[in-house]
C-alpha cells in the first residue's frame, strides 16, 4: 500500500495515463534531427560553394588569357594583352611540397616509432604532447624564424652540398652563390610544418598493432628493430602513406612562411639551392595588393587549380585510411 | 634439442608487485606439462617468464632462476633474444602477421638467422607445416595471407611457425581457447606428436585437455586476490586428477571452485 | 620431421649455448664519450667550424663506433638493432630542434618588445621607420576575429558532429564525414580567396573582420567537428539506453546526458581549433584589409590582427618594424601556446572519470 500512494499525486487524483501514439516529444525530436542534418547539408553546400565560385572566376580569367593558361610561366594578367599562366607556379609548388615531404617523412616515422615503441611508456603522452605543439606556431611565426634565423644558418649546408655534390643537377648552383630565399629554404621550413601532422599519424596507427603481432615476432628472437621491421611497419604502412599524403597537401597550401623565405621568380629551374621560384599560394599572397580585375581573376583561377590539387591528394589520403580501417579486421 | 627446464625460487614481479610467488618446477624433455588453475593464478604469467616475454611489460621482472638444461636464461650474459629463439611460443589467439603470406609467415623467424637458400627456405617451411599437420591443406596457396585461413588453421599455422626454427622448448598460452572443438582435436593431436621431439609446456583452463594431452601437471593458485599466485602441486596427470595430495587441488580438479 | 631434423644441424649448432657475448655495461656511454672528445680534437685541429657541425660530426662518430664495436662483439643484427635504435632517437632529438629553435628565438627577440607601451598602443602616427608604436589594435582585431569565428563555428560544428553520431546513417552521413575530413586540408588560402569572391566580389561588401572570421569559420569548423565526434563516440552506449528506457526523448537525451559527458573533450577541440585559427594568417591577406588604428567595429571598415601584423611589419626594410615582428610573434605564440596548454589540460585532468 505504501508503494501505491507514492504513484498518486497529492490531491489523491488518479495518475495521467501517458498516451503511447501521438506524443508530443517527437515534435522536438524532429526539429532536432532537422536542425543537425540541416547544419550537416550546409556543410557540404559550403564545399559546393567554394568549388562553384572559384570557378565562377576561373572562367572569365581562362577567356581574358592571351596564352595557354597551363604552359605559361609569367605573370602580368593585368597587362595588355593579358598574358598569365601556372607552370612556373605549379612546378614550384610541388617541387617544394616534395622537397619538404622527402626531409619530414623519415622524421616523422622515426619519431612516430620513437614515441609508440621506443620511449619509456610514462614519457610517451608527454614527449607526443611536445611535438604536437609544434603544429599550434602559427605559420606567419614559422616564416620570420626561417627567414630571419634558420635560412643564415643555412647557408653553410648550402654551400656545403654545392661544393661537393653540384655534379647533381639539383644542387648546381651556376648563377648564384647566395645560398639564400632558395627553394632547399623553403623545402626544410615546410618540412618543419609538415612533421607534426606526419608523426601524429603514424604515431597513430603504430600504436594500433596489436600486441599479438609485437609479441609473435619477439617469440620468434626477433631484435626490437627487427620487431618493427616485421610486425609494426608493414601493419602501419597504409598509415604511412596517408600521412605522407595528408603533410604534401598541407605544404601544396602553405602561404605566409613561403612567401616570407622564397625571392620569387616565374622561372623553373631545378637548381634548388638558388634563389628563385614560386608556389600558387606565396604568387595569390605577394600579388594580390597590385592585382586589378583581370589580375584578382587570375589568382582565384590560380587558387582554384591549388584548391583541385589539394582536393585530389587529401581524398586520396583519406581514401587510403578509409580503406585501411575496413580490411584491418584480420585479427 | 628437447632440454629440460628447472625453475628454482622464480619470484615474478609487475613493478613492486608479486604476482607469482617463489615457484620451483622441473620439467621434463620430451613431456607435456600442463599448467592449470584458476583465472588470475599467474600460470601464464610462470608461462611467459620461462622464454623471457615476461619482461615485456613494462616494470616485470623476476628474481629466482631459470635454467634451460643448467643454463640460467636470466643471467647476466644471456640476450633475451636468444632465449625466445631457443624456446618458442604460441599465444592464446592465432596471431600469423596479416601483411605476410602463409609462407613467409613459417619462414619469418628464419629469415631474422641470416641468408638461406630459397631451396632451403622451402624444404623447411614444407617441414614445419607438415609437422604441424597443416601442409596438405595450404600447399597449393602457399602464396595467399595467413589471415585468410580458419582460426584453427591460423592456430597451427604459428605452431609452424614457432617449430620452423627448431627451438627447444614449445610454450603454449591457452592455444585452443579461441578455437572450436574441431580445431582444437587437431591440435590436441599435434601436440600428441610435437612432444616426440620437444619438450611443451602447455597452459590450459579446460581441465579435460590437461587430462588429455598432458604427462604432468602442475596446478596454480591463488591464496586470495591481491596475493601472489603459487605452485600448489606438481605431479603426473594421472595422480593430479584422481588423487591429489592436496586438498585444494582436489577441490579445483573436481570443479568445487574456479 | 625428417625434413626438419636434417636440415637442423646447422640451426643447432649455435642454439647449444645460451650466453651470448654482449657489450660490456657503459661501452656506450664511454663510445659517446670519446666520439665527442675525438670530434673536439679533430675540431681544434683542423679548419672545420660551427658548434652545429662538431655536434653533428660527434653524433655520426658515435653511430659509426657504436655499430662497428657492437658488429665485431655481438654480430650483424644486433648492429642493426643498436643502429636502428640510434636513428629513431636522432629522429626525435631532430624534430625538437625546431621547436625549441622557435620558442627560443621568439623569445629572445620579443621579450625586448613585448611591454607595457607595446600592449597598450597601437601603430596610429607611428612612422615606418620609427620605433615605438605597439600591438593593441592587433590584439583586439584578433580577439574579435576569434570570438566572431568561435560563436559561428561552435554551434554549427557541434550540430554537425551530433548529426553524424547520434542521428548520420547512410549517404549523407558518409558524405559529410568524408567531406569534413577533406576540408581540414582546405590551404587556408584557398578558404580566404573563397570568401573573397563571394562576400567581396559577387555581395560587394567592404573587406572587415567579420570577412576574415567567415574564412577562418570554414577553416575552424571542420577540426571541431572532427574532435567532437570523437569524443561523442567514446559515450557509452548504456549511457543513452539507460536514458531512453527512463523515456527521455532522444534530443533531451543528447542535450542533457551525452554532451555534458563529453563536455571536457568537446572543449578541448574547440579550444584546439581556436588556437589553430588565430594564427592562420593567408586569409587575412585578403580579407582584413590592415589598419594601424584601432577598429573595435568587426563590421565596418578595416581592421588588424596579430598575424597579419606580423607579415606586414617583417616584410619592411627597416629594423624598429622587424623587432616590432618579433614582439608580437611573442604574444601571438604566447597567446596560442597557453590556449593549447589550456586545452590539453582540461582533458588530461576530466580523463579519468
Amino acid at each position: 500500500m505504501t508503494q501505491m500512494t507514492e504513484f498518486r499525486s497529492p490531491q489523491g487524483e488518479p495518475p495521467v495515463e501517458p498516451q503511447l501514439a501521438g506524443s508530443p516529444v517527437r515534435a522536438g525530436d524532429r526539429i532536432f534531427r532537422t536542425l543537425t542534418a540541416g547544419s550537416s547539408v550546409f556543410l557540404l553546400v559550403i564545399i559546393a560553394g567554394i568549388a562553384v565560385f572559384l570557378f565562377s572566376r576561373t572562367v572569365p580569367a581562362l577567356q581574358a588569357d592571351s596564352v595557354n593558361f597551363f604552359t605559361e610561366r609569367t605573370w602580368f594578367p593585368d597587362s595588355a594583352p593579358s598574358v598569365f599562366g601556372i607552370a612556373a607556379l605549379a612546378w614550384g609548388t610541388l617541387l617544394s611540397s616534395l622537397l619538404a615531404l622527402l626531409l619530414a617523412l623519415p622524421v616523422g616515422i622515426g619519431v612516430a616509432l620513437f614515441i609508440a615503441h621506443y620511449a619509456p611508456r610514462r614519457l610517451a603522452t608527454g614527449l607526443g604532447y611536445l611535438i604536437d605543439l609544434l603544429a599550434a606556431v602559427p605559420s606567419v611565426v614559422f616564416g620570420l624564424w626561417g627567414r630571419d634565423f634558420l635560412v643564415p644558418n643555412m647557408v653553410g649546408i648550402s654551400s656545403f652540398l654545392a661544393e661537393n655534390f653540384g655534379w647533381i643537377p639539383f644542387f648546381a648552383t651556376p648563377n648564384s652563390e647566395t645560398y639564400t630565399q632558395t627553394m632547399f629554404n623553403a623545402g626544410v621550413v615546410l618540412a618543419v610544418m609538415i612533421l607534426p601532422i606526419i608523426s601524429a599519424v603514424c604515431r597513430e596507427v603504430f600504436l594500433q598493432v596489436p600486441q599479438g603481432h609485437i609479441e609473435a615476432a619477439m617469440a620468434l628472437g626477433a631484435t626490437r628493430w627487427e620487431t618493427m621491421r616485421m610486425a609494426v611497419l608493414p601493419f602501419g604502412r597504409s598509415g604511412m602513406i596517408s600521412s605522407a599524403m595528408l603533410g604534401l597537401g598541407r605544404a601544396l597550401g602553405e602561404t605566409v612562411a613561403v612567401a616570407l623565405i622564397l625571392s620569387t621568380s616565374y622561372g623553373i629551374s631545378l637548381h634548388i639551392l638558388e634563389p628563385g621560384g614560386n608556389t600558387f599560394a606565396a604568387n595569390i599572397a605577394l600579388q594580390y595588393s597590385f592585382a586589378q580585375d583581370t589580375g584578382i581573376d587570375a589568382l582565384i583561377a590560380s587558387g582554384m587549380v591549388l584548391f583541385v590539387i589539394t582536393l585530389l591528394v587529401n581524398m586520396a589520403a583519406r581514401w587510403i585510411i578509409a580503406r585501411r580501417a575496413a580490411f584491418s579486421g584480420a585479427n | 634439442m628437447a632440454k629440460r627446464i628447472d625453475a628454482r625460487d622464480l619470484n615474478i614481479y609487475y613493478g613492486s608487485f608479486l604476482a607469482v610467488e617463489s615457484v620451483c618446477l622441473s620439467i621434463e624433455p620430451r613431456s607435456v606439462t600442463a599448467l592449470i588453475g584458476p583465472s588470475g593464478c599467474g600460470k601464464s604469467t610462470f608461462l611467459r617468464s620461462l622464454n623471457r616475454m615476461h619482461e615485456v611489460v613494462p616494470g616485470a621482472h623476476v628474481d629466482g632462476s631459470v635454467e634451460l638444461d643448467g643454463q640460467d636464461i636470466y643471467a647476466d650474459n644471456v640476450d633475451p633474444v636468444t632465449v625466445r629463439r631457443t624456446i618458442g611460443m604460441v599465444f592464446q589467439r592465432p596471431n600469423p602477421f596479416p601483411t605476410m603470406s602463409i609462407f613467409d609467415n613459417v619462414v619469418a623467424g628464419l629469415k631474422l638467422q641470416g641468408h638461406r637458400s630459397k631451396s632451403e627456405l622451402n624444404e623447411i617451411a614444407e617441414g614445419a607445416l607438415r609437422a604441424a599437420n597443416l601442409w596438405n591443406e595450404v600447399k597449393d596457396r602457399l602464396d595467399k595471407p595467413g589471415s585468410s585461413l580458419s582460426g584453427g588453421q591460423q592456430q597451427r599455422l604459428c605452431i609452424a611457425r614457432a617449430i620452423a626454427i627448431r627451438p627447444d622448448v614449445l610454450l603454449m598460452d591457452e592455444p585452443c581457447s579461441a578455437l572450436d572443438p574441431i580445431s582444437t582435436m587437431a591440435i590436441e593431436e599435434l601436440i600428441e606428436e610435437l612432444k616426440r621431439d620437444y619438450t611443451i609446456v602447455i597452459v590450459t583452463h579446460n581441465m579435460q585437455q590437461a587430462a588429455r594431452v598432458s604427462d604432468r601437471t602442475a596446478f596454480f593458485n591463488l591464496v586470495a586476490t591481491g596475493k601472489p599466485g603459487q605452485l600448489v602441486e606438481v605431479d603426473r596427470t594421472a595422480k593430479i586428477f584422481s588423487n591429489p595430495s592436496v586438498r585444494a587441488t582436489e577441490d579445483y580438479v573436481s570443479g568445487r571452485f574456479g | 620431421m625428417a625434413l626438419l631434423q636434417a636440415d637442423s644441424s646447422r640451426t643447432r649448432a649455435n642454439a647449444t649455448s645460451l650466453a651470448s657475448r654482449t657489450l660490456p655495461r657503459g661501452t656506450v656511454p664511454g663510445l659517446g664519450i670519446a666520439a665527442c672528445g675525438l670530434a673536439a680534437l679533430l675540431f681544434s685541429v683542423a679548419p672545420f667550424g660551427g658548434f652545429a657541425g662538431y655536434v653533428v660530426f660527434s653524433g655520426l662518430l658515435f653511430l659509426v663506433a657504436q655499430t662497428a664495436t657492437s658488429f665485431a662483439v655481438e654480430g650483424r643484427r644486433h648492429a642493426v638493432d643498436r643502429f636502428a635504435s640510434s636513428l629513431v632517437h636522432t629522429t626525435f632529438l631532430i624534430a625538437l630542434l625546431p621547436l625549441l629553435s622557435v620558442v627560443w628565438k621568439v623569445l629572445a627577440q620579443g621579450s625586448d618588445q613585448v611591454n607595457g607601451n607595446f600592449l597598450t598602443h597601437s601603430m596610429r602616427n607611428v612612422g615606418v621607420s620609427d620605433a615605438g608604436g605597439g600591438i593593441y589594435h592587433s590584439m583586439v582585431g584578433t580577439l574579435l576575429q576569434g570570438l566572431i569565428t568561435s560563436l559561428i563555428s561552435i554551434p554549427l560544428a557541434l550540430l554537425v558532429a551530433v548529426y553524424l553520431v547520434e542521428y548520420g546513417t547512410g549517404k549523407l552521413a558518409r558524405s559529410v564525414t568524408f567531406f569534413v575530413d577533406v576540408m581540414t586540408g582546405i590551404p587556408s588560402i584557398v578558404a580566404g580567396l573563397f570568401i573573397y569572391t563571394v562576400w567581396v566580389l559577387t555581395f560587394g561588401f567592404e573587406r572587415s573582420g567579420f570577412a576574415a572570421a567567415l574564412a577562418l569559420t570554414i577553416l575552424m569548423v571542420p577540426t571541431v567537428v572532427r574532435s567532437t565526434e570523437e569524443m561523442l563516440k567514446l559515450v557509452p552506449n548504456e549511457l543513452r539506453e539507460a536514458a531512453y528506457a527512463l523515456g527521455v526523448p532522444k534530443w533531451r537525451t543528447i542535450l542533457r546526458i551525452v554532451i555534458p559527458t563529453a563536455l571536457p573533450g568537446i572543449i578541448t577541440g574547440i579550444m584546439l581549433g581556436i588556437a589553430r585559427v588565430i594564427g592562420e594568417t593567408a586569409p587575412l591577406l585578403l580579407l582584413l584589409g590592415g589598419t594601424d588604428s584601432i577598429n573595435f567595429n568587426a563590421l565596418d571598415g578595416p581592421q588588424s590582427a596579430l598575424p597579419l601584423f606580423i607579415y606586414d611589419q617583417a616584410g619592411r626594410p627597416n629594423p624598429e618594424a622587424i623587432d616590432r615582428a618579433w614582439g608580437a610573434a611573442l604574444a601571438l605564440i604566447l597567446i596560442v601556446m597557453i590556449l593549447n596548454l589550456v586545452a590539453r589540460s582540461v582533458a588530461r585532468l576530466t580523463r579519468v572519470r
